[in-house]
């Protein structure tokens, strides 16, 4: 299918200063052919790429006052199968990634069973395919059920799909299986993708451990615990010089941390969760299990550090740590109430808000959910696709959206199945009207 | 994000009681004022008030209490409430209906107030957002959460202190034990301050502190001496025993020398310093029974006073 975008802003992802021209995108046309991006380029001078002769497009999609950006790419979105089907099913949260935009997502191994086994990361892989949607990256369990004790089949896995492995967040108790982990990872080059939670620390816990914990008389998740196993496994790191991915840090001590890590020349990359990016425990309200995370939302500071950590570069990616959990398990008491948010849906407006309460570049917000993700995962893992990448011949995973559009998330304007947000009742910023997977507009607002 | 109270209705009424934090100082000073009305009802023959007359009190224990859940009966029963005691830890909780279930069947059963204890902080919260969005008229005690509140204590001991002490601007009020599992002492914490107590400290080892006490208003003092010093009111701390060994304290032996309440330690006290205790004590790991039976103590003044407090409660939120 031929496809013309036409009166649109592209927007480049740019991971530095982008010239100030194009920090918000630039008008421009953008052409699809065969799956690919063929042309951009401003009518009135001289486009990039060439339009064939006599070029006549299927389809014309007026893009006036929207923004042309590359597929989202989400390193952590939880779909839940196997297992979970009853908070989720893998059809309806691949539609709610492409209803948000994103267009690669990555998914732990927690799932029931875990994906310790390569026959269940090929089944999953292939009920994907089927459906025609967003390019899933699986992460392999790093041990077997993710118990911490033995070492999974790794290359099994990396055959069958895994582009990485993770515990998810279930933490490894014992040091030396860890390390032995982290070895054997190295051998064969893949990434081990770590939440940084020492379990003794944070057994029991529940909320951020402050004022606030204190005076719920909620039993605190203290921040050494996210400090304490980052320094364990930055150890081990210097030592095995494995390629270790930190999810989900939470606080300030642990971005700087990664931030002094990075600076050593360690090989460690990290992210953080888009709602950590504005909520802190403050505003947990009178024990609203909508705030119940893992980990937990932390002081003002610490969310602050996080913001600081995206602009200089400490923090490298932002992910939706997309979470649905049923009603059931959320209707009890904060401290038996199941952690998690829903987020695919919530990414790029609540990246947008940060954004605009930052002044940060439109290229450079864009790219926390782009470019840097995908570097990540790593180009050669997500070839064939063209996750967090915009380019004359690349493959055309794009999503156009109206950074204007206001609308208010609760619970019937959600595809998700997971209903649960901080940002219920909210008004948010930001809505994708079409989501293209190699070159198809599979999914269009209406 | 910051969501509404849900113990105050629009009209500024007391809707629920769910927490001491939040609660406005007017409205602690009416409950102590309504009870002091009501204790002399409790020093009559006939020891009933038709104030609650044909409704009905559900006690709704989550958790084991024989003291709490007997006040609370004896008060509704002198309001002429009807009362009913579940005792949920041994019915539908283990068969594995969920605590939002079981709120539904007894909101059909048409009662007019739960009172509710649960081993979970915000578990009355829960409860009562629930009750109120499904637009049902009933109200919520919270008599006890986790580590979270006892607003009822809280305020059975500030009639205490003021019945002893008159006022509560220029006292100085210890807290000794372990505060960190607490509830009682959150919410004294919050009445306390409210009130206008401008010494409110906490005594006790690191592991029983919780951090951040001193954004509630709170001095912290490991020294137990140090922290009794020129005190007006001692408020002990009942000791779990499943916290007398582990990780938290080594012993119930080294506590007690460290931290109970003796003669010795009460001395550094104000002389006409007066001995609380929620209850139930522990002879020689919190409390000397030479102060506990001491001329000091006022922990059966309080038992007394929480009857009276109770009924105060009942009555201004069901009446």
């Amino acid at each position: 299918m031929k496809i013309s975008i036409l009166n649109g802003r592209v927007l480049i992802p740019c991971e530095r200063s982008a010239p100030k021209d194009d920090q918000h995108g630039s008008r421009a046309d953008l052409h699809i052919a065969d799956g690919r991006v063929i042309a951009i380029g401003d009518p009135s001078s001289s486009p990039s790429g060439v339009l064939p002769d006599g070029w006549v497009p299927d389809r014309v999609i007026d893009a006036r006052g929207m923004l042309v950006a590359p597929g989202l790419v989400d390193l952590a979105a939880r779909l839940r199968e196997p297992g979970f089907e009853y908070r989720a099913t893998l059809e309806s949260e691949m539609q709610a990634a492409l209803v948000g935009g994103v267009t690669a997502l990555v998914c732990p191994p927690d799932t029931d069973p875990p994906l310790d086994e390569p026959g269940l990361v090929e089944m999953l892989k292939h009920r994907a395919r089927g459906l025609a949607g967003a390019h899933l990256y699986p992460l392999g369990a790093l041990t077997v059920a993710l118990q911490g004790t033995v070492i999974t089949e790794m290359a099994e896995l990396a055959e069958a799909g895994c582009v990485g492995f993770s515990q998810a967040n279930v933490a490894i108790a014992d040091s030396q299986v860890l390390l032995r982990a982290l070895q054997y990872a190295k051998t064969f080059g893949f990434q081990v993708w770590l939440q940084p939670q020492d379990p003794c620390l944070a057994r029991g816990g529940i909320v951020h451990a402050g004022p606030l914990a204190s005076r719920m008389g909620l039993p605190g998740i203290p921040v050494i615990a996210e400090t304490v196993a980052l320094l364990t496994i930055l150890e081990l790191v210097r030592v095995t010089q494995a390629r270790v991915h930190f999810c989900r840090l939470s606080s300030a001590a642990g971005v700087a941390l990664v931030r002094a890590a990075k600076l050593e020349g360690l090989p460690v990359t990290c992210d953080v969760s888009v709602h950590h990016l504005h909520v802190t425990d403050q505003d947990i309200g009178w024990f609203d299990a909508n705030h119940r995370v893992d980990p937990p939302f932390r002081s003002q500071r610490d969310r602050d550090a996080i913001r600081a950590g995206l602009e200089d570069g400490t923090v490298d990616a932002i992910c939706s740590d997309h979470t649905p959990v049923d009603d059931d398990a959320k209707a009890l008491p904060y401290g038996e109430a199941e952690p998690g948010t829903t987020g695919l849906e919530l990414l790029l407006p609540l990246v947008l808000k940060w954004a605009t309460e930052t002044r940060t570049p439109l290229a450079r917000a864009i790219a926390t959910i782009t470019t840097g993700p995908a570097a990540i995962v790593g180009v050669d893992q997500m070839a064939g696709t063209g996750a967090g990448m915009l380019a004359v011949g690349a493959v055309a995973d794009l999503m156009i959206f109206d950074p204007d559009a206001l609308w208010t998330v609760d619970r019937n304007s959600l595809v998700s199945q997971g209903r649960h947000s901080p940002f219920l009742g909210y008004e948010l910023a930001g809505r994708v009207m079409t989501t293209f997977v190699a070159g198809q507009p599979i999914f269009e607002r209406v | 994000m910051i969501r509404r109270h849900p113990q105050i209705d629009g009209q500024g009424r007391l809707r629920h009681l769910l927490s001491i934090d939040g609660l406005p100082k007017a409205m602690i000073e009416r409950v102590l004022d309504t009870a002091s009305a009501f204790l002399d009802v409790s020093d009559r023959t006939v020891k009933k008030l038709p104030l609650l007359r044909g409704r009905s009190v559900f006690n709704l224990f989550f958790e084991n209490s024989t003291r709490t859940r007997t006040t609370f009966e004896i008060a509704a029963q002198r309001l002429s409430a009807d009362v009913f005691n579940l005792n949920i830890s041994a019915s539908s909780a283990s068969k594995g209906e969920s605590l939002l279930d079981t709120i539904d069947n007894l909101a059909a059963m048409n009662a007019d107030l739960f009172v509710v204890r649960h081993a979970q902080s915000g578990a009355p919260f829960l409860i009562a957002q629930h009750l109120d969005q499904l637009g049902k008229d009933v109200h919520v005690i919270n008599a006890g959460d986790g580590r979270h509140e006892h607003p009822t204590q809280a305020l059975l001991d500030a009639y205490t202190i003021r019945h002893f002490k008159k006022n509560f601007t220029g006292l100085r009020i210890a807290l000794v034990g372990d505060i960190l599992h607490s509830r009682v002492a959150r919410s004294n914490i919050h009445a306390l301050t409210t009130l206008g107590v401008p010494d409110v400290r906490a005594v006790g080892p690191a592991t029983l502190l919780p951090g951040g006490l001193e954004s509630m208003g709170v001095r912290v003092f490991h020294d137990m001496r140090e922290g009794l010093r020129d005190v007006d009111v001692v408020i002990m701390l009942r000791l779990q025993n499943e916290r007398m060994r582990g990780a938290l304290l080594p012993s119930a032996q080294e506590y007690f020398k460290h931290y109970g309440l003796t003669p010795e330690k009460l001395a550094y006290a104000a002389p006409d310093a007066i001995v609380m205790h929620p209850g139930p004590m522990n002879r020689g790991v919190e409390i000397d029974s030479a102060v506990a039976d001491g001329p000091q103590a006022v922990i059966l003044s309080q038992v007394t006073f929480g009857i009276a407090v109770r009924m105060a409660v009942l009555g201004m939120i069901a009446a």
